[in-house]
């Protein structure tokens, strides 16, 4: 294979500039999508715990619709279907007037999914204290809803960081899916680059090594906030 | 103060509870024994509503424990329970622990809850654990701010669920030496044990319970000297033998 390397073309003008701006778009898409996966998924997973059966009964049907169906359908779907199945007026707004219609699309299908996956972590996460520790805290008085707040989650997310820290890592890579429906993510950037320049190698190499910086800075943050938050005397905790 | 009118449950099929009556006055000391599986941690889990039972009623202080308008939260506060197994939260510290309800159920302030606290901790000797979190705390350490954490809220009767169960044998006196102290106090208390030593030397009646029917319910002296029904006699002459 005869190929020409150049890696100066990812530093030239204007390559640099798509790149980094399809760092952003990733980075505030995958941020974005991550507070409505996180506060959905955790509303998710506190309602499969609940005694409550439609709470708990409608958490059931969001999960298994939403982690079951492809992401890349579900990008379609959110993109070119439910624009169509919204009222009129609004639906017209969607694809005419709202502003960067590809980009919140893609932030509402990605943090939509990943709230699926979240609440089920959530519900493991709670369902692995014992039942004990609810009862006491009933039995102090407090009510549900505060026995929930200041014992169950607290302890319960500090049992899953772990699980989590690999949704949060999803959420960034995943993202690379929203290309398809027009967002100048990093990877979409990496491909226009190669489409004006035949640098693929170049600008793949260069978005590989961005998505892995990210993933690295998520992982040490979450490694620290572990080591921050651990529970003394717990399984796999240092005394 | 408590009481159990002819109180029945059922889990599915199974009839846990029957007929259970009984009444524990102010000040009363009453021990709760029986063999495993007959319902003891059950009905005394009823008194405060952490069980629902199905037939019967349950009065505490005045206030119907069964009863749908019935604010059991705040019942509950009312009533100090202490577990078998500790149930202290693993993330807070001794003196959390003791703080949580307090703060957010009496609406005490910071500084006052912990002052109570501290008061607590000393009184159960462990003024230097305060800031201890429970996996570094022996069981019995455990047990004992977990009596701290229920007494916080100022109780007017303690429920003690098989307290020393789940403890080594050099921890039990620890604990039930804090017990000693609250009972001769005049806290009114139900006892779910198998310690008879402690039975002897507080408890003002004893009940024992067998298939979830209240088989004895006697002066803690009648008891042992004197029990009527032949299973009381079999259960006792099994435990104290030893």
């Amino acid at each position: 294979m005869k190929y020409n390397w150049n890696w100066g073309v990812l530093v030239e003008d204007p390559y640099l500039f798509w790149l980094l701006s399809g760092l952003e778009y990733t980075l505030l898409l995958s941020l974005s999508a991550w507070v409505i996966a996180f506060s959905l998924g955790s509303a998710i997973g506190v309602s499969r715990t609940l005694p409550l059966a439609w709470p708990r009964k409608l958490a059931t049907a969001y999960v298994e619709l939403f982690r079951n169906v492809p992401l890349l359908v579900q990008m379609f779907l959110w993109f070119f279907v439910v624009p169509e199945l919204l009222p009129a007026d609004l639906g017209r707004w969607v694809k005419r007037d709202m502003p960067f219609p590809e980009f919140w699309t893609a932030v509402v299908c990605l943090g939509f999914y990943t709230a699926s996956r979240v609440g089920e972590q959530v519900r493991a996460g709670i369902q692995s204290i014992p039942r004990g520790q609810y009862i006491a805290a009933l039995a102090t008085g407090l009510g549900w809803m505060q026995a929930y707040r200041l014992v169950l989650l607290p302890l319960a997310f500090r049992l899953i960081v772990p699980p989590m820290t690999s949704e949060f890592l999803n959420i960034f890579k995943n993202s690379s899916l929203a290309l398809t429906i027009g967002v100048l993510e990093l990877t979409a950037q990496s491909r226009q680059i190669e489409n004006y320049t035949f640098q693929g190698f170049e600008a793949f190499t260069a978005a590989t090594v961005l998505y892995l910086v990210i993933t690295m800075i998520v992982m040490l943050s979450m490694r620290w906030m572990e080591s921050r938050t651990r529970v003394v005397g717990m399984i796999g905790t240092r005394r | 103060m408590i009481e159990l009118d002819k109180v029945n449950k059922w889990y599915g099929a199974l009839h846990v509870l029957k007929d259970c009556s009984l009444a524990v006055s102010r000040g009363e000391v009453v021990v709760i024994c029986g063999p495993s599986g007959s319902g003891k941690s059950t009905l005394i889990k009823c008194v405060n509503g952490l069980e629902p039972f199905q037939g019967g009623r349950i009065v505490v202080d005045g206030v119907s424990v069964g009863d749908k308008a019935t604010n059991l939260p705040r019942l509950r506060s009312r009533i100090g329970m202490v577990f078998q197994h500790f149930e202290l939260y693993p993330h807070m510290s001794a003196l959390e622990n003791i703080c949580l309800a307090q703060v957010h159920v009496l609406k005490r302030s910071r500084a006052e809850a912990e002052a109570r606290a501290m008061e607590l901790l000393t009184r159960v000797g462990l003024t230097d654990k305060a800031r201890a979190y429970p996996g570094n705390l022996s069981g019995g350490q455990q047990q004992r701010v977990a009596i701290a954490r229920a007494l916080a809220m100022d109780p007017i009767a303690m429920l003690f669920d098989e307290p020393t169960s789940a403890l080594d044998p050099e921890m039990i006196n620890e604990v039930l030496d804090v017990m000693v102290g609250l009972a001769r106090e005049g806290m009114t208390m139900m006892v779910v044990t198998h310690e008879m030593g402690f039975a002897r030397k507080v408890a003002d009646r004893v009940v024992f319970i067998d298939e979830g029917q209240i088989l004895e319910d006697a002066q803690t002296e009648a008891f042992f000297a004197a029990p009527k029904s032949e299973r009381t006699v079999l259960f006792l002459s099994k435990i104290l033998e030893h």
